[in-house]
């Protein structure tokens, strides 16, 4: 991305203190750190799967069926993570999921076939982050006040265009890509979607200048402005990015489900903050790893296939879910704190 | 100062203008055949000879869910047919205060009868007793009221009944299959309704030692949810040879699972009365055998029911003189064998 550096606009812009290496340097062991605890949780989730149902949950369908489950939600949560590390928040993105994919799956939409379906979803997706992003960028608005109204208005007119009826998907080329035939070397194509997206993700939050900004605005937005960023535009692009995350998920989603419904990506805000802040990102922005992300949501997704294989039920299911939250973010307080 | 810079921004302008209007032209939901007639009109009333002019009340729920759409639909379409009645009708909403504020609305507007389906029963039973108290009967439809003084009638379906038919009907089917195994997709467990459907379930499965319920799990009447659900529970039961799902909205999403795990080694009974399920029912080349009713046509029975209250009439052949203080529905079975007539009522 090449953008034009605003030249400074005062004297004091050389007290601002330049990027300290060490301190980069720092914080990479420390996400490892994070990391592996991340990862010795999700082993910890294997062995009590592997205990309690060996059979089935040691299994490659099940293995295929853990990842798909995790596909629509991690894709919205790589969007989410760029925007908390920017020190913002989405809470519209269930909202936008529900939107994209009711809009995409309409009777006029379907007419198009495949491609009219992938196109509308995401442009949905990409015109409702637009709207957040110039809503938060250039009208000074609160990201949290902002796409609360997002969530409010995007829910409605989603019910508004399905007028409460479940719109299923009578694109065969569309449901074919949820099917077992449509799978290369044993993976789901909605698992490689979801693998792209985090690889993308974690290449652009890690090693660009847009990644660096994204960081640099969370961190402290005063400071990254007089460090020439153009700290709104940059806000404007995170919420778009979110916004296509969620086009993307909505036409994952329309592939699993079948269908369109109103009542579709509910609560995904909640789940994607709770994967993301699990993850290690910080809510305050500054800090946060697309790898710690998507590893949360991998934990949430085994547990809900443990708790499933075990016939647990969902008042159980709740309540460790909240357990499991408080939990790890406890022994990720500790670990930061001892290194 | 970041200025939205002119050539980039135009283009992006433009890119997004025509996005737009290439989205605009997406938005039509009218399927290319004509819309079917809404359901209601093709049971024949107690007694279709214009009476009284009646304003009926209609504080319904928020269709954001197939049935509850039928609900409002049927209300509306069979208050049309009448031509003595007129029909008040408020937004539906799910949120308690603001349909308290609705109906202490149509109170104040004086209608003859209200009728009201709830977003929470208990919650709602004060302004079903203001209403009664200003003289307004109030025909209560399925979500009940906590007492009867806030109803002159009451009329919905029969959850408990739901999971009974769907257990005899399971049972007859499995009848002599010894080891018998069955699982069950539930609704919303915090919903009084889905612990009926369920209770309703297994009693009936008592009356037949060689079936098991081997697994439970709820979902959340949506797709979405019903997909989830359905795929842990296939990977969770490697066999079983009855399923029972409580609704055949999040049916749709099982339905998908099913065939995205390829199987088609037991028998389905859904719920509800979707016209999706009836159409599956009628194909009959998917797991999906039977679907057990929840008639939204009951919205359309309260309809009746609160024209007669207004005319002070009874029900011809049934109960001359005045209306029952409560009508249950019954959940019947409908399966291949008696699918065409039901399928007129199907919802979509």
């Amino acid at each position: 991305m090449t953008q034009p550096v605003s030249p400074p606009l005062d004297s004091s812009t050389d007290k601002v203190p330049p990027a300290r290496p060490p301190a980069w340097r720092g914080l990479l062991i420390r996400a490892d750190v994070r990391t592996l605890s991340l990862l010795g949780v999700l082993a910890v989730l294997i062995v009590i799967g592997g205990i309690t149902k060996p059979d089935e949950f040691l299994d490659t369908r099940n293995l295929q069926l853990v990842l798909t489950q995790a596909s629509v939600i991690g894709v919205v949560t790589v969007g989410m993570t760029f925007v908390i590390v920017s020190g913002g928040i989405d809470l519209s993105v269930g909202a936008i999921v529900a939107l994209a994919s009711v809009w995409a799956t309409t009777v006029a939409t379907q007419e198009y076939g495949f491609a009219g379906i992938l196109f509308t979803a995401v442009v949905v997706g990409v015109g409702c982050g637009l709207v957040n992003g110039v809503l938060i960028a250039y009208g000074a608005m609160v990201p949290f006040i902002a796409t609360l109204a997002m969530l409010a208005s995007a829910r409605g007119l989603s019910l508004q265009i399905t007028d409460g009826r479940t719109q299923i998907v009578t694109v065969p080329s569309v449901l074919d890509l949820g099917e077992r035939d449509a799978y290369v070397l044993g993976i789901p194509p909605l698992v490689m979607v979801f693998a792209v997206v985090t690889v993308i993700g974690w290449l652009v939050l890690n090693r660009t200048t847009f990644g660096r900004r994204t960081v640099a605005v969370g961190g402290n937005p005063e400071a990254a402005r007089l460090a020439g960023i153009d700290v709104r535009r940059q806000r404007l692009y995170l919420y778009l990015l979110s916004g296509l995350c969620c086009g993307i998920a909505a036409f994952l989603l329309i592939v699993l489900a079948g269908s369109g419904q109103n009542t579709n990506g509910n609560l995904y805000e909640l789940d994607a903050i709770a994967a993301a802040i699990i993850g290690g990102t910080l809510l305050t922005g500054g800090r946060g790893t697309i790898t710690g992300s998507v590893l949360g949501v991998l934990i949430f997704t085994t547990i809900t296939n443990i708790f499933a294989l075990n016939n647990l039920q969902s008042d159980v299911q709740q309540i460790a879910k909240g357990a499991i939250i408080v939990a790890a973010v406890l022994v990720q307080r500790r670990t930061a704190s001892t290194t | 100062m970041p200025e939205i810079t002119s050539r980039r921004g135009l283009l992006f302008g433009a890119a997004a203008v025509s996005a737009g209007a290439l989205i605009t032209g997406c938005t039509s939901n009218e399927p290319s055949e004509s819309k079917d007639a809404p359901a209601g009109n093709d049971q024949p009333a107690a007694d279709d000879k214009p009476g009284k002019q009646v304003t009926i009340g209609f504080a319904g729920p928020q269709a954001d869910h197939g049935w509850l759409n039928a609900i409002n639909d049927n209300a509306k379409s069979r208050a049309e047919k009448y031509s003595d009645v007129t029909l008040e009708i408020t937004e539906g909403s799910n949120d308690t205060a603001q349909q308290i504020g609705q109906i202490e609305t149509l109170i104040n507007k004086k209608v003859d009868v209200l009728v009201v389906l709830p977003a929470d029963g208990k919650a709602l039973t004060q302004v079903g007793l203001k209403a009664m108290r200003a003289g307004i009967p109030v025909v209560n439809l399925d979500r009940v009221f906590n007492t009867p003084q806030a109803y002159r009638c009451w009329i919905g379906g029969d959850n408990y009944g739901m999971g009974l038919n769907a257990g005899h009907y399971i049972g007859e089917k499995l009848k002599g299959k010894s080891g018998a195994r069955v699982i069950e997709l539930a609704g919303l467990d915090n919903l009084e309704l889905t612990k009926q459907r369920t209770q309703g379930f297994d009693d009936a499965l008592k009356n037949y030692p060689n079936i098991k319920k081997v697994a439970r799990q709820a979902a959340e009447f949506t797709v979405e949810s019903g997909q989830a659900k359905m795929a842990q529970l296939l990977q969770a039961q490697s066999k079983f040879d009855a399923l029972w799902n409580h609704d055949d909205d999040q049916g749709v999403g099982a339905l998908r699972a099913i065939e995205q795990a390829g199987r088609d080694d037991f028998l389905m009974v859904g719920g509800a009365g979707a016209l999706s399920a009836f159409q599956a029912i009628k194909q009959d080349d998917g797991v999906l055998k039977a679907t057990v009713l929840y008639p939204p046509t009951m919205a359309a029975s309260a309809i009746d029911l609160a024209r007669a209250l207004g005319q002070s009439k009874g029900i011809g052949g049934l109960a001359e003189f005045e209306i029952p203080s409560s009508l249950t529905l019954y959940s019947a079975v409908v399966d291949k064998t008696n699918i065409d007539q039901y399928m007129s009522t199907g919802f979509k």
